[in-house]
């Protein structure tokens, strides 16, 4: 009751929260962290479009590697087990994460899915999240370091057109550079330009996982990364570009 | 599109601050959702729209503010302007994301009996 008049009316409060919205998500994600650090465990949230090769890096990290490494996998799909077959059948234990129309992966789903993975008897784990440019990165998910899969054939400006997939990314993977000879007008120069203004410390890697090429690189970030974060001064961007376009 | 999770986090979280103050109903909610955030503004009102039914909120109006991006050197706190290198153009030290990143629940206005 108002308290003021005794007018019988309901008063109206204002009250200050100050909070994030994903406070929840956030909470749960330093969870998954707390156990990932404590267990000695890098995590990673592989994020990137449908079809950048995603899938396909993280088979030939696994070949590359041989059994050097004891990795894991959890895999976003809206639908189908078909990625974590994969990545099984290439020799990472990996589970599927079904999110059916959900385009993107949560701190909670991963929680969940960790479960009933042998996370902790290895020492990398692999969030493949949902191929999507936008939301995945939005959610904190416990991880590490962001790597995005750009694919050659997506664009050159695709990172100037997703600005927030790519300020949160800790590496970029140029996926799929055997294919460059085949696509006269993509320059990786200009890939990496548009990296450098949307990436603050701008770091990338040409792959392939046909060829093998950069992989070697790409299992050199990764065991830098090992150390701690931000260990990759000396990735930059490629040798191919002059140090003034370099961050 | 995410907004619907968003908008039912939103709503969980204002939920919560309805049953610590009693209130009856909600009047007004006000977030801060910054450019580079990764949330349609428009996308969201939409999906308050939808969701807010059949909750304490669903006579609430959404109130959004939007902040622009704006990034500063690490190091000394320049502005580092948009369409360049997002680094310091005195110092070379990379930017930091100063404002346009927020997602943040800054109020509920709310009718205690």
């Amino acid at each position: 009751m108002c308290e003021t008049c005794g007018c019988g009316d309901s008063d109206v409060v204002s009250v200050e929260i100050q909070e994030s919205i994903l406070a929840t998500n956030d909470h749960q994600a330093a969870h998954n962290r707390e156990h990932f650090v404590r267990d000695g465990i890098l995590a990673i949230n592989l994020m990137g479009s449908p079809g950048s090769g995603k899938t396909a890096l993280l088979e030939a990290t696994a070949a590359a590697l041989g059994g050097d490494r004891r990795l894991t996998a959890l895999s976003g799909d809206l639908a189908t087990d078909h990625d974590a077959d994969r990545l099984r059948a290439a020799g990472i234990p990996s589970l599927s994460i079904t999110t059916g129309s959900a385009c993107h992966l949560d701190a909670k789903m991963v929680h969940k899915a960790l479960h009933h993975t042998p996370w902790d008897e290895s020492d990398t784990l692999f969030i493949e999240n949902v191929g999507n440019l936008v939301c995945p990165a939005v959610y904190d998910l416990g991880q590490q370091a962001n790597v995005v899969a750009l694919a050659v054939t997506e664009g050159e400006d695709k990172p100037l057109k997703y600005p927030v997939m790519f300020r949160k990314a800790d590496l970029v993977l140029l996926t799929k550079v055997d294919l460059l000879p085949h696509l006269p007008g993509i320059s990786i120069e200009r890939i990496a330009a548009a990296l450098a203004e949307t990436m603050p410390r701008a770091a990338m890697i040409p792959v392939s996982a046909v060829t093998g090429e950069g992989i070697g690189s790409w299992i050199e970030w990764l065991e830098a990364e090992r150390l701690g974060p931000g260990s990759h001064d000396a990735v930059g961007l490629p040798d191919s570009m002059t140090d003034e376009m370099k961050v | 599109m995410h907004e619907y999770s968003i908008v039912s986090a939103l709503l969980d979280r204002v939920d919560d601050a309805v049953r610590q103050h009693g209130a009856t109903a909600v009047h007004r909610i006000r977030v801060q959702i910054g450019e580079l955030s990764g949330i349609e503004t428009e996308l969201l009102r939409e999906a308050f729209a939808v969701v807010r039914a059949r909750t304490a909120s669903a006579e609430a109006e959404l109130e959004i503010t939007a902040i622009a991006a704006q990034w500063r050197c690490c190091a000394c706190d320049q502005i580092v302007d948009r369409g360049h290198r997002l680094s310091c153009p005195e110092c070379r030290t990379p930017a930091r994301l100063a404002a346009g990143g927020e997602i943040l629940l800054e109020r509920v206005e709310m009718e205690v009996p």
